[in-house]
């Protein structure tokens, strides 16, 4: 069902693919060039494990200037280079091609430098998001962009995708919270971008890089805020009687008039058609579960709890269960963020990640069911409802060809939905080459050609991550 | 006199533009004209936003406001009013510093990424940027970004044009975020302290978990021209509690208990803070009808005392602090000292330096912006390109 494309490989590269393999060798330290094709194999995808290619080699780089090393060769060369993090990218942003070099940061994983009175760490880009978190937990603080696979996500790779995460709407995505890279450009040349201020002067590359899915250059050191830790996060479950009623309450009420902790809303046919137990072995078994809370210090908490209750008591909620204890709070959360887990124990599933606006999500929440039930499959809703970011989990038989592929058609409509209701294709996952073929959806020609533009400026030649993100079609002539 | 042309829309906008690329006559852009001193270059041709005026979708429930760039920050700031919400980065006014009058424009508020006092919990004005349509240097009209909080949905334009200060496009239309008005404020002040030990201070209160939403430090030289000389004597380190009333209430207690090791505290209420907070965002004590040379300069926290510190030993320096010491407001004497100055940056760990304010002779012979390290002053030449091939649009930020 190969239906996403990728560019044709390079014939001038692969023909020289035992050159390429020995120089990279030259210039990279023992046990830091994967080449042999059975050790190739877990690189030949990510999280979106639908499309797989073997990649030529995999760089595994300890220092920048090795970074620098190989993309200078493959700048010199024109072999195209694919960068990796942990590989959980749920759009391809890391999947691989044949005629490519996978640059992987897994080696670079240290903590270089922890700056309480400034509130920074500076990070190699292999350390995963969550070991920033606990390295500085004891101290009281915290990294706050938490994508569901912070475990093992990387901090390169969220900035690559600009990941966002449970706690965004109070702290903000990746973007809002990084303050400076050390990035190395396509021929080699190494530069700092931003540091431990709050602004960077000139202009904000930054803040084009961060986003950039790997296609302007490759981050090896980051700088991130640190943030004190709220004390008191007590989230609560609700629980009404449709997705669409725990939608509303989020547009109508919770959203514009506090910023709540982290809402996430746990739609209904996930566990109802499976019979699994809701998040946390919670009694409710309402069709619409919604996770909020209040969060700050002791008080501050107490407060905005009030408030927010009071304001689903106005939007019609069936049931409100308070956590009254740390461990409680952590099961509800585990609940929220293990709930594509308990999904996929059900069932294959693709999970879609538009964004709309607030006040189109029961809109786009009835399209959703409709379009699943068009093509005769499921659907369980996990979302970020108080941003708006929209998790379908589109269900269906991976082991049957035709059914895969209608859930990639479907999903490909709800995506249009989303876009058509005033909002993005993707709020977190990235484009990939998931979402790659619907940008014109999403973008006039003149709105990619100028954002074309741009990525030429980083990378002339469109050697970085060349597959992705804009579709095959309509690209400059490199 | 310098041509001042006023496109009534976004399409008569994107014409001229296109009619100007074949002549390659230059622009320069303006807004409201109350942010910048800087004459334009020879030959320029101002291309005013202030015919692109007005507010085209505001949503209170969605917590976004879309406008055109040349609708005046007033205008904005009393509808959001109306519906107790706000701007969450507090753009400043620089009417006062500069002596300039006419109206800021929200385009100008995010085209110069204008960020006040609440840096530190709710961003910079680039932010709470959303979306925007902007007019390049083709001609060409392109949208960017949209109208929903998290997207990421191709490169991020919006971040680009957000303080790119009209070097690369004219904006036409921004979409941002809102925030809701806090219930009520209050401000605690915390006398006596030496920038060092104020340094401290406040690093102190940022690491608790009372989340202060500013933070600064008004020297003994600058305190009296704050409040209307309400404050206690001595030096005022500043710190502000924002949120429901029951919550600020909470922790302004604990914080006053953590500062009173530091020294003597005392409180303003809601509206003594909001007039404190207005006049910290807009640099209220240089607003003295001089042409005193005006910086804005941007450290790591820590190192803005160090900063003035070393710059005392060698310069007549004015100084106050906000982000907790990380943004400087500093006046010198009569010369820039733009070479002493970045010099010490630098040493200092690095950072950038905005000459807001200076005599026109000393405005044209500085840089009026951050230099860049030359392989990052070429991949910004190249993304100026990118948006602008004939380097229509110009500007001191990039060459």
């Amino acid at each position: 069902m190969d239906q996403i494309g990728f560019l044709e490989p390079r014939p001038a590269v692969l023909s020289r693919r035992r050159e390429i393999v020995a120089d990279l060798l030259d210039l990279l330290p023992e046990g830091c060039l994967v080449h042999e094709t059975r050790e190739l194999v877990p690189f030949e995808t990510d999280a979106f494990v639908s499309y797989r290619r073997l990649p030529l080699a995999v760089a595994l780089p300890e220092t920048t200037q090795q970074v620098a090393a190989v993309l200078k060769y493959c700048h010199r060369y024109g072999v195209p280079v694919v960068p990796r993090g942990a590989g959980t990218s749920l759009s391809g942003g890391a999947i691989p091609q044949e005629d490519a070099v996978v640059i992987g940061l897994s080696k670079m994983a240290r903590i270089l430098d922890v700056d309480y009175a400034n509130r920074t760490a500076t990070v190699q880009a292999g350390v995963t998001n969550l070991s920033i978190s606990d390295a500085v937990s004891a101290d009281g603080y915290f990294y706050a962009p938490d994508p569901s696979s912070q475990l093992a996500c990387t901090i390169g790779g969220n900035i690559g995708m600009n990941s966002g995460g449970a706690h965004c709407l109070k702290y903000g995505v990746t973007t809002n919270n990084l303050l400076g890279v050390k990035l190395v450009l396509i021929d080699g040349t190494i530069v700092d971008l931003g540091g431990k201020a709050l602004d960077a002067g000139g202009l904000d590359l930054l803040g084009v890089v961060c986003g950039g899915e790997g296609q302007l250059g490759i981050v090896t050191e980051a700088t991130v805020r640190l943030i004190a830790r709220p004390e008191g996060a007590r989230p609560v479950l609700f629980g009404f009687d449709t997705s669409e009623e725990a939608g509303d309450c989020v547009a109508g009420g919770l959203a514009p008039r506090s910023i709540p902790h982290a809402p996430g809303l746990i739609g209904n046919a996930g566990t109802e058609d499976s019979g699994a137990s809701p998040p946390a072995g919670d009694p409710l078994d309402g069709a619409g579960l919604l996770v909020a809370g209040g969060e700050g210090s002791r008080g501050g908490a107490d407060a905005m709890l009030a408030s927010i209750i009071g304001i689903a008591g106005r939007h019609g909620v069936k049931a409100v269960k308070e956590s009254q204890s740390a461990t409680e709070a952590a099961l509800i959360w585990k609940g929220r963020k293990s709930a594509f887990g308990a999904t996929g124990r059900i069932a294959d599933y693709i999970c879609m990640d538009g964004t709309v606006p607030l006040g189109q999500l029961s809109h786009v929440l009835r399209g959703t069911a409709e379009i699943v039930a068009k093509y005769g499959l499921r659907v369980a809703n996990v979302f970020h409802a108080g941003d708006g970011n929209m998790h379908p989990l589109i269900l269906f038989n991976a082991n049957d060809p035709e059914d895969a592929a209608r859930a990639e058609a479907a999903g490909n409509d709800i995506l249009r939905l989303c876009v058509d209701a005033g909002g993005c294709l993707t709020g977190e996952h990235g484009v990939g080459i998931e979402k790659r073929d619907l940008m014109r959806h999403q973008y006039s020609d003149v709105d990619l050609a100028q954002q074309m533009a741009v990525r030429a400026a980083f990378d002339p030649q469109w050697l970085l991550n060349p597959s992705k993100v804009f579709p095959l079609e309509g690209r400059p002539a490199a | 006199m310098t041509p001042i042309h006023e496109p009534l829309s976004e399409e008569a906008a994107a014409r001229l533009v296109q009619v100007a690329a074949l002549s390659k006559t230059p622009f320069v852009i303006r807004g409201g004209g109350t942010r910048s001193l800087h004459p334009a270059p020879e030959g320029g041709e101002v291309l005013s936003t202030r015919g692109l005026n007005g507010i085209v979708a505001y949503n209170p429930a969605e917590m976004t406001m879309t406008a055109r760039a040349g609708t005046p920050l007033e205008l904005v700031e009393a509808a959001l009013a109306e519906k107790r919400q706000m701007l969450a980065f507090e753009p400043n006014d620089l009417r006062g510093v500069l002596g300039t009058s006419g109206l800021p424009t929200i385009g100008g508020v995010f085209a110069t990424n204008a960020s006040g006092p609440r840096r530190f919990t709710a961003g910079a004005a680039r932010d709470s940027l959303l979306g925007v349509r902007f007019v390049n240097g083709r001609g060409e009209v392109v949208k960017a970004g949209g109208r929903v909080m998290k997207n990421v949905t191709g490169l991020d334009l919006v971040k680009l044009l957000a303080g790119s200060h009209g070097s690369l496009a004219l904006l036409t239309e921004v979409t941002f975020r809102l925030l809701p008005v806090p219930e009520t404020a209050v401000t605690l002040v915390v006398s006596g302290l030496n920038d060092a030990e104020a340094a401290a201070a406040m690093a102190t209160a940022m690491s608790m978990s009372v989340e202060v939403s500013g933070a600064a430090h008004l020297p003994e030289s600058v305190r009296g021209r704050f409040a209307g000389g309400a404050l206690p004597d001595g030096a005022a380190t500043v710190l502000r509690l924002e949120g429901l009333a029951a919550s600020v209430a909470v922790r302004a207690e604990r914080l006053a208990a953590a500062m009173a090791g530091f020294g003597a505290v005392s409180r303003l209420e809601a509206e003594a803070t909001r007039r404190l907070w207005r006049e910290i965002r807009d640099g209220a004590p240089y607003a003295d009808g001089t042409p005193r040379p005006l910086w804005r300069v941007s450290v790591a926290p820590v190192a803005g005392q160090q900063l003035v510190a070393a710059l005392r030993l060698e310069t007549g320096v004015d100084a106050f602090y906000d982000w907790q010491g990380g943004l400087v407001w500093l006046r010198m004497e009569a010369d820039p000292e733009e070479a002493l100055l970045r010099r010490y940056i630098k040493a200092v760990g690095g950072g950038h330096a905005t000459l807001v304010r200076a005599r026109a002779e000393a405005l044209a012979a500085s840089e009026v912006f951050q230099p860049q390290a030359e392989a990052v002053a070429m991949l910004q030449a190249r993304v100026k390109a990118s948006f602008d091939p004939d380097g229509l649009f110009r500007s001191r930020m990039v060459g």
